[in-house]
């Protein structure tokens, strides 16, 4: 007991023998627990017919799906909602987070106003604030404000026509890819010559033919293999075309920039982390201010920013739950209508844990992998 | 979130808890000294709050009916937790509460697989549909295309989809899970149709801006019999609530009310008789005393009492008692004899 390697060793296997047994205690217990209350378990129950409608369907589901396929819904419009938000909350964070270190006053007081409103606002009023507001503000659809390509805004959402493809669209999106590749060729040949030579060459207009006028071509090639299906109004509703619902759009909205608010903060702490020596420095190699900020403040301030960032993009995938007040059908709207209806409590619950797990793991795993390739590299 | 942490906490007390739950009800009861009673968030006419914080409705009132029934009488000692639709089974699984009474329908996953047990039908009602009067809809069979308006986590979104789908309608549904959120989803124009039970649209209509825009459909979509229900596995507490159930419909029958309990006491009418304790041994067998109605009565009033009170034509709610009549008036209410 004197080696501290072997007490440690000792005091690990007597954690992990209680650890596991606590696990083991809770899960007969909850076992028993459900039988001496004559409450049916298992998740046989995922394989029955769901028997309800969704709203918002990124997947093939009707009624008569199974309430596993329900939950997978769920599932994807979390991460619907939750990708959409981690884009533009990274958009609008980083956009205020630089104007809260403008030299204009104007600009940087209002950056501040909004940081100060937004996050000191709990989301869940900030997402009932977002749907009724819209609702209120928006007209019934038989009213509906039109933009031009048969748009149309109400409060039953924003309506827009949708392009439906032929199979043979295949070809344009192989095309795309094959472009991409070569883009990506063409880059790395050109980084290559800068190494040997310190010229780079200009590579601008063969990678956006590559991008853009290859697939185009290939597009026009085989016909123009596309249509549009237009919105039209029937007796309550604009049907058809694509449907972006208010509770997708107040959810969405809600959580960006009630996310951006914080994002913001990470960004102007992450800039004034990197010390004024370093920019100093970089003027007195000779460095335009532009090529400053990209290559020697930017990728210092990444270091700072990404490992809070992390944390908000979590932050904001599972406060997308709070989407059940709104009606935005994600995981645990969902969920929380199969439980109803089975009264599968203690099994949803575990679902909806183990999803939240997943998907936040996920989150930081790609952060991580981001974070280790913009870490300083010391030489 | 409160409902979502309540979830949880439900599931995590199925997981931790070691106490099994009481078999004894009756004795839990009597000695917190109050009962516990799970009622529904805010319906106006079922189970509400008023302006000083009093709980009132139908369902409340059936609370009381079984708290003097256990108290001698004091219909007041009763603790109401107010529950989401979510929330309501697991909060009766986990002996948060003794007694559901929340329009909840009778159904039989609810009766079998989740560990409980209705004590009877206190309203039979059915699912219908509200809509804007200038749409100029009369049938709910003119709905197809709507938007629909409706309350997550109950038998009401299973009904909806049913129907539309039998009937070769379409709609989109707007789901939300507080019943304020929905109206006012609704109020907004978010969608053209408003579902619920038709007891709930009559009084979710009440709430609105102007109600007189507004129209309850005729069609009745399902059968929805909603009653008060208990844990299973206390046959006791199961029975002393189920016949103050009927204790309360057989008053009616008999012409026994809040103003005359006391004079019908000495009725010569054996029915009656027994009812009210004056023969036989039937409060004393459900480990009550013998006059348990009397009290029920004093302090509520029969069946008829309590739904013109609360929901009756009278009141704001203004529904006609239809299948809720007595089985002698041609209505579904009938309950077996105490004999």
């Amino acid at each position: 007991m004197r080696d501290p390697k072997t007490r440690g060793l000792i005091i690990q296997i007597v954690l992990i023998i209680a650890i596991t047994a606590f696990a083991a205690w809770l899960i007969s217990n909850t076992m028993q627990n459900l039988t001496r209350s004559k409450i049916a378990s298992g998740f046989g129950f995922l394989n029955y017919r769901a028997g309800f409608d969704i709203g918002q369907v990124p997947i093939d589901y009707t009624a008569n799906s199974s309430y596993g396929r329900a939950l997978v819904v769920g599932i994807v419009n979390t991460i619907l909602v939750s990708g959409a938000g981690i884009a533009l909350a990274t958009i609008v964070g980083f956009i205020v987070g630089i104007a809260r270190l403008s030299h204009n006053y104007l600009l940087r007081g209002l950056a501040t106003i909004y940081v100060e409103t937004f996050r000191n606002i709990p989301p869940l009023l900030v997402i009932l604030f977002w749907y009724f507001g819209v609702l209120t503000v928006l007209p019934l659809p038989k009213d509906a404000i039109e933009f031009p390509l048969s748009t149309y805004l109400s409060n039953r959402g924003l309506q827009m026509p949708a392009a439906r493809f032929d199979a043979i669209a295949i070809w344009s999106v192989l095309a795309l890819i094959a472009g991409i590749v070569g883009a990506w060729l063409l880059s790395r040949r050109a980084r290559a010559m800068q190494l040997q030579t310190g010229q780079r060459p200009s590579i601008l207009w063969p990678v956006l033919g590559l991008l853009i006028g290859l697939p185009l071509v290939v597009f026009a090639v085989t016909g123009f293999p596309m249509t549009f299906e237009i919105p039209k109004a029937t007796r309550f509703n604009l049907s058809g075309g694509w449907h972006v619902r208010p509770e997708f759009l107040a959810l969405f909205l809600a959580l960006s920039f009630y996310t951006a608010a914080f994002i913001a903060e990470i960004v102007r702490a992450g800039i004034i982390a990197v010390s004024k020596g370093q920019t100093e420095a970089a003027s007195a190699l000779g460095l335009s201010r532009r090529l400053t900020l990209r290559l020697v403040v930017v990728p210092q301030a990444f270091r700072v920013i990404i490992p809070p960032l992390t944390s908000q993009y979590l932050n904001l995938t599972k406060n997308s739950s709070l989407g059940l007040a709104v009606g935005y059908p994600e995981l645990v709207a969902i969920g929380s209508t199969v439980l109803n209806q089975t009264g599968q409590s203690v099994e949803v619950v575990a679902i909806w844990m183990l999803s939240y797990l997943g998907l936040s793991l996920s989150v930081a795993a790609f952060m991580n992998w981001f974070n280790a390739r913009a870490a300083l590299v010391e030489r | 979130m409160k409902n979502l942490v309540k979830t949880l906490l439900g599931a995590s007390i199925i997981a931790l808890s070691a106490m099994p739950a009481s078999a004894a009800t009756l004795d839990d009861v009597k000695k917190a000294g109050t009962l516990r009673c799970g009622v529904n968030t805010g319906l106006p006419g079922f189970g509400y709050q008023g302006d000083d914080g009093e709980w009132l409705g139908f369902d409340v009132d059936y609370c009381r009916a079984v708290a003097a029934a256990v108290f001698d009488g004091d219909g007041t000692k009763v603790q109401f937790t107010p529950l989401s639709a979510v929330q309501r089974f697991p909060a009766l699984q986990n002996n948060e509460v003794d007694l559901l009474a929340r329009n909840t329908t009778w159904t039989m996953n609810r009766d079998t697989a989740l560990g409980l047990n209705f004590v009877g039908v206190n309203y039979y009602d059915g699912q219908g549909f509200m809509v804007r009067k200038d749409l100029d809809v009369t049938s709910a069979l003119q709905l197809s295309g709507a938007t629909v308006c409706v309350q997550s986590g109950t038998t009401t979104e299973l009904n909806l989809t049913d129907y539309f789908r039998s009937n070769n309608m379409e709609f989109q549904p707007v789901v939300i899970e507080s019943q304020n959120d929905v109206n006012t989803a609704y109020e907004q124009g978010r969608c053209d149709v408003l579902t619920t039970d038709a007891s709930g649209l009559y009084a979710s209509r009440l709430e609105l801006a102007n109600p007189d825009e507004h129209v309850v459909l005729p069609e009745i979509i399902s059968k929805e019999p909603l009653g008060p229900l208990v844990r299973q596995g206390d046959e006791q507490w199961f029975d002393i609530v189920k016949w103050v159930h009927f204790g309360l419909l057989n008053a009616e029958e008999l012409g026994v009310n809040q103003d005359n309990v006391d004079e019908m006491v000495n009725s010569e009418n054996p029915d009656v008789r027994r009812l009210l304790g004056q023969d036989g041994n039937f409060g004393a067998d459900v480990g009550l005393t013998n006059d348990w109605m009397v009290k029920v009565i004093k302090a509520v009033g029969n069946y008829g009492e309590i739904f013109d009170r609360n929901i009756g034509p009278d009141t704001p709610l203004k529904i006609q008692r239809g299948l809720n009549a007595l089985w002698t008036k041609g209505g579904l209410q009938y309950a077996p004899p105490v004999r």
